[in-house]
């Protein structure tokens, strides 16, 4: 019987090669290849009065030098916004090299290429750019203000306003037996991965063909991005992510300007040309995310229960917007949780900024709709003088109301309508893990050690898997070697491992024998890209369909041999039997073998399918509607996102000297339906948790007003090491998802979602007082507890009365 | 007009090899062993010594190859991640302890940051008596220095402890 693969902590494949050293990231590619640098723009905004190379041209190695005046075609037009929305009413992008303005520090206006990196800065450091500065708009509120403007076309700097309601809600509001209207914010941070991005490319003049290697999570659309500004056919680029040193969704954004102008200057100077990305550049030149304002009014009764919602949110976009509204759509749709809400309106006004972009980052808007909604909550337990577990229950959609329609349309421009899930076991779950009715105990005994402890939850719900689609491709080889391919791309998440595991239990092979192949356009030119947590989603059902297409095809050709009927074979590694018949069988590869009908042998095993081995000759050797080989293709496209769901629970104590944060449990509770790899989900959320962390306590981008980032190193941005990420406690539950075959859903970014909502709760119980922005640090805590005028939670003073 | 092509030859014994490179002065070890000696197992994460993705291994020691000239190592040995398994002798490799419980512990994802953990935490065991049971705070001490952005290190560190352990029944 095959080994049981699909749900098993299976050792990851890749590791093989990445512990050894011998993985192959983007600066591992080209050894040879000439190098890029860019001259980036050091003022927010500013017209370019200039730009003399002069000092440049005599540095030895020198071999090319491009500004916007060399681009040409589609080249010199504005990058493309890349997802369009009715609600984006004045989008706005950059260009490869900067057109006459920069619009943040950062902006690339000069591309040198030079024998090695070291050459072409020297070169790029002897280039002067002069400027003109204008003036700068840095924070949600100067963008607000308008006062100056990003773009002179845009004058009140809103890109778009996104509104969404499901009712009338002033009326919903006036007739609720309580309201309360607070604002809070939430602050910039970016994903960092430690590879930054990178392209190679490499121009074949004889074949007229370019090849890229990009760290991106999308190669098929780089491919078609390259294509169309560079004016080559698709068939003549191709595009490979190679192994990625992590995305967290900043390499989902495309054609990123180095990515079409490296192989510009590839096939410009027929000579291969790499660059890859530093780490500063990665800080002023990538993208952030998270930035918002948010202004809540909820309406309640007497028992805590929602009556109606009104949320304006104000995020800041920064100074293009490639990537369209999708942050603030997603934010928007996310924000309502597993929570039923009768009424719900929400507009979200999308800012330019003079900063770097703002683009997807693992969570991609849903913790700053989980942060709105988890700490509505609160402030109604705290209001009615109700546990916050409890307030939490009484509001939750339960397991009888699925499908569940909350009458929105979500990211992929499909309604909201959660397909599974049971909330209140995610609940039942996560208060047990954390010990939520024990807490009072935990803060006398904490209180008598001098610290404050407090302890917070959040729940959330997540979009998972949007379409439009992904496809898998299964080939068995006559060797019995099972390849599988699909075109999304991978960043560490074990996808060779996970749809090996899919394919082996689908064809009843052994898992040794199945290879997988990802984010290859030789291979699959068909993908849309790893983001939403969507790969094990989309590409996994994509190739458990195509494996079920080889082997629909494999018992056909295998009862032919066998002089049985198809339904009553089954495969069992890699040997195709008749069910109870022992030795009635054939392998896998001979009929992989049979299925290629040949004139020519090559090998022994192919004398088995040569035109006077096989004997049937009534029939053509491939029948009509049939194809050689033993492969299936096949495509999964869903009508909808999935929806996963899960809760986080965080205690912290608090030192009232030094006013540390110390997270002293982080208990999770997590369920994406049907789990392919556990070891491979827990890995999931743990890093996902340490994001969270991150962002709700060290990571910030701390703009001063001129536009320049004062932490663009990893000095001082705090991406946070082995002692500042709690132990973590998780929990499963598996609610299958009824819309897809394998019944999953995503896991990739759920960690991260809870983290700033469940910490400020915590910090919020611990010192009493409103916490309203995030990330907080010791010693923006140690102002807000000297802050007479700071609010007071009504918890804290009902606990000072019932200790006085 | 630049002094850039001021160039030395430096030797360096690279995984128990002895190797050469003639390098300009002002190359950092991380780009001689990438660019030069072709070991592309050293990662340059941050390129200002915060990160450790680009540690290696000198005299014994880590150090972080970014912040090192290739010059300033002259007649070192270096071990880089593609030197921490052992030769069987067979053709094949013996992989470290530490690499084979970065393995079964699920302590990589993307794999970027690894090599600078495994070279670390490989010479921290090393280091150490390997017949004492480790304890949580010397785990702490030998993933403490480096950034990892993925695992959020809860399976690093049950890495350590379990090549620790293995070291130790070897030890026996």
């Amino acid at each position: 019987m095959t080994t049981k693969l699909f749900g098993e902590p299976v050792r990851r494949r890749e590791d093989a090669r990445l512990i050894t050293g011998r993985g192959r990231y983007l600066d591992d590619i080209g050894a040879g290849a000439l190098a890029a640098a860019f001259v980036r723009s050091p003022h927010a905004h500013a017209r370019i009065t200039d730009v003399d190379v002069e000092g440049a041209l005599d540095v030895e190695g020198l071999v090319a030098i491009y500004t916007y005046e060399d681009l040409t075609g589609p080249m010199a037009e504005p990058l493309p916004v890349l997802i369009p929305h009715p609600q984006l009413h004045a989008p706005r992008t950059g260009h490869p090299l900067a057109d006459g303005v920069v619009n943040h520090v950062g902006e690339p206006v000069v591309m040198v290429v030079a024998t090695d990196r070291y050459v072409a800065e020297d070169a790029a450091e002897r280039i002067v750019v002069s400027y003109e500065e204008l003036p700068v708009v840095v924070g949600i509120d100067t963008a607000r203000a308008a006062e100056s403007c990003v773009h002179p076309d845009v004058p009140d700097n809103v890109a778009a306003r996104h509104h969404q309601e499901t009712g009338d809600v002033e009326p919903a509001l006036a007739a609720s037996p309580h309201t309360l209207t607070f604002t809070q914010t939430i602050e910039r941070s970016a994903c960092t991965p430690l590879e930054g991005k990178g392209v190679h490319a490499r121009w074949d003049p004889d074949d007229g063909s370019l090849r890229v290697y990009s760290s991106t999570q999308a190669s098929t659309s780089v491919r078609a991005a390259i294509a169309a500004k560079l004016e080559l056919s698709l068939d003549r680029v191709e595009v490979i992510a190679p192994d990625v040193g992590g995305g967290f969704g900043v390499k989902i954004v495309h054609p990123w300007p180095e990515e079409l102008l490296v192989p510009m200057a590839a096939m410009r100077l027929g000579r291969e040309v790499k660059w890859a990305e530093d780490r500063r550049e990665h800080f002023v030149s990538s993208a952030h995310e998270r930035g918002q304002r948010q202004q809540v009014t909820v309406g309640f009764d007497d028992d805590g229960r929602l009556t109606a919602l009104d949320v304006h949110v104000w995020h800041d976009n920064g100074a293009y917007t490639p990537y369209g509204i999708i942050v603030p759509i997603i934010t928007a749709t996310q924000l309502v949780g597993p929570y039923v809400i009768p009424v719900y309106r929400v507009v979200v006004e999308s800012l330019y900024t003079n900063t770097v972009i703002v683009t997807p980052y693992r969570g991609a808007g849903r913790p700053q709709g989980c942060f709105a909604m988890e700490r509505t909550m609160d402030r109604i337990a705290d209001s009615l003088g109700l546990d916050r577990a409890e307030v939490r229950r009484r509001n939750l959609i339960t397991p009888d109301q699925f499908p569940y329609d909350h009458h929105l349309t979500f990211q992929d421009g499909r309604p909201v309508v959660y397909d599974s899930g049971d909330y209140p076991g995610l609940l039942e779950k996560l208060t047990a893990l954390v010990g939520w009715e024990s807490v009072e105990e935990r803060r006398a005994e904490a209180t008598g050690r001098g610290k404050l402890l407090g302890a917070g939850m959040a729940l959330y719900v997540e979009g998972t898997g949007p379409g439009p689609y992904e496809g898998g491709h299964v080939q068995v080889l006559g060797s019995g070697k099972v390849l599988v391919s699909t075109g999304l791309t991978s960043q560490g998440q074990g996808h060779e491992t996970v749809f090996a595991q899919i394919v082996a239990s689908e064809l009843g092979v052994p898992m040794e024998d199945v290879e997988v192949h990802t984010g290859d356009t030789r291979r699959f030119g068909y993908a849309v890209g790893t983001f939403a947590s969507r790969a094990a989603v989309m590409s996994g059902n994509a190739v458990a369909l195509a494996a079920r297409g080889v082997r629909e095809k494999a018992l056909r050709i295998a009862a032919e041999v066998l002089e049985a009927d198809p339904s009553d074979l089954e495969i069992d590694e890699g040997l195709v039997q008749v069910k109870g018949t022992p030795g009635a069988s054939i392998p896998l590869r001979t009929v992989a073998v049979l299925s290629n009908p040949l004139r020519y042998a090559f090998d022994e095993a192919a004398k088995q399918a040569t035109q006077f081995a096989t004997h049937d000759d009534t029939k053509p050797p491939v029948a009509p509607g049939d194809a050689p080989g033993l492969e299936h293709r096949d495509y999964y496209s869903p009508l909808r996102s999935t929806f996963a769901s899960g809760a986080h629970a965080a205690v912290v104590e608090i030192d009232p000297q030094t006013w540390e944060i110390d997270v002293v449990q982080y208990a999770v509770v997590h369920d994406c339906g049907n789990v392919v790899n556990p070891m491979i989900v827990e890995g999931q959320v743990h890093g996902g948790v340490a994001q969270g962390v991150g962002g709700a306590l060290y990571e910030r981008m701390a703009y001063d007003a001129d536009g320049q980032l004062q932490n663009a190193s990893f000095m001082d941005f705090l991406v946070p090491y082995a002692s500042e990420v709690p132990d973590v406690v998780i929990d499963h539950q598996q609610t299958p998802s009824p819309l897809n075959p394998l019944g999953i859903k995503g896991a990739g970014e759920a960690g991260v979602i809870p983290g700033s909502a469940a910490l400020a709760s915590a910090i919020e119980d611990a010192v009493g007082r409103r916490v309203a922005a995030m990330p907080i640090s010791p010693s923006e805590l140690y102002d807000l507890v000297r802050d007479d005028t700071a609010e007071r939670t009504a918890a804290s003073a009902r606990r000072t009365g019932a200790t006085a | 007009m630049t002094s850039i092509d001021t160039e030395r030859t430096v030797s360096l014994t690279v995984n128990g090899v002895p190797r050469e490179a003639r390098v300009p002065v002002r190359r950092v070890l991380a780009d001689a062993l990438r660019d030069d000696l072709g070991l592309t197992g050293t990662h340059v994460g941050c390129a200002h010594g915060v990160c450790g993705s680009c540690t290696v291994l000198v005299d014994g020691e880590p150090v972080r190859s970014c912040l090192v000239l290739a010059v300033q190592v002259d007649g070192a040995a270096v071990t880089t991640v593609e030197g921490l398994a052992r030769d069987d002798h067979r053709g094949g490799q013996v992989l470290h302890p530490v690499q084979e419980a970065f393995r079964e512990c699920h302590a990589l994802q993307c794999g970027y940051c690894t090599p600078g953990f495994l070279v670390t935490i490989a010479a921290g065991l090393e280091a150490r008596d390997a017949a004492q049971e480790i304890t949580e705070e010397e785990v702490d001490e030998l993933v403490g220095g480096n950034l990892c952005r993925c695992t959020g290190y809860a399976n690093i560190k049950k890495a350590v402890r379990h090549a620790a352990a293995t070291m130790r029944e070897d030890a026996r």
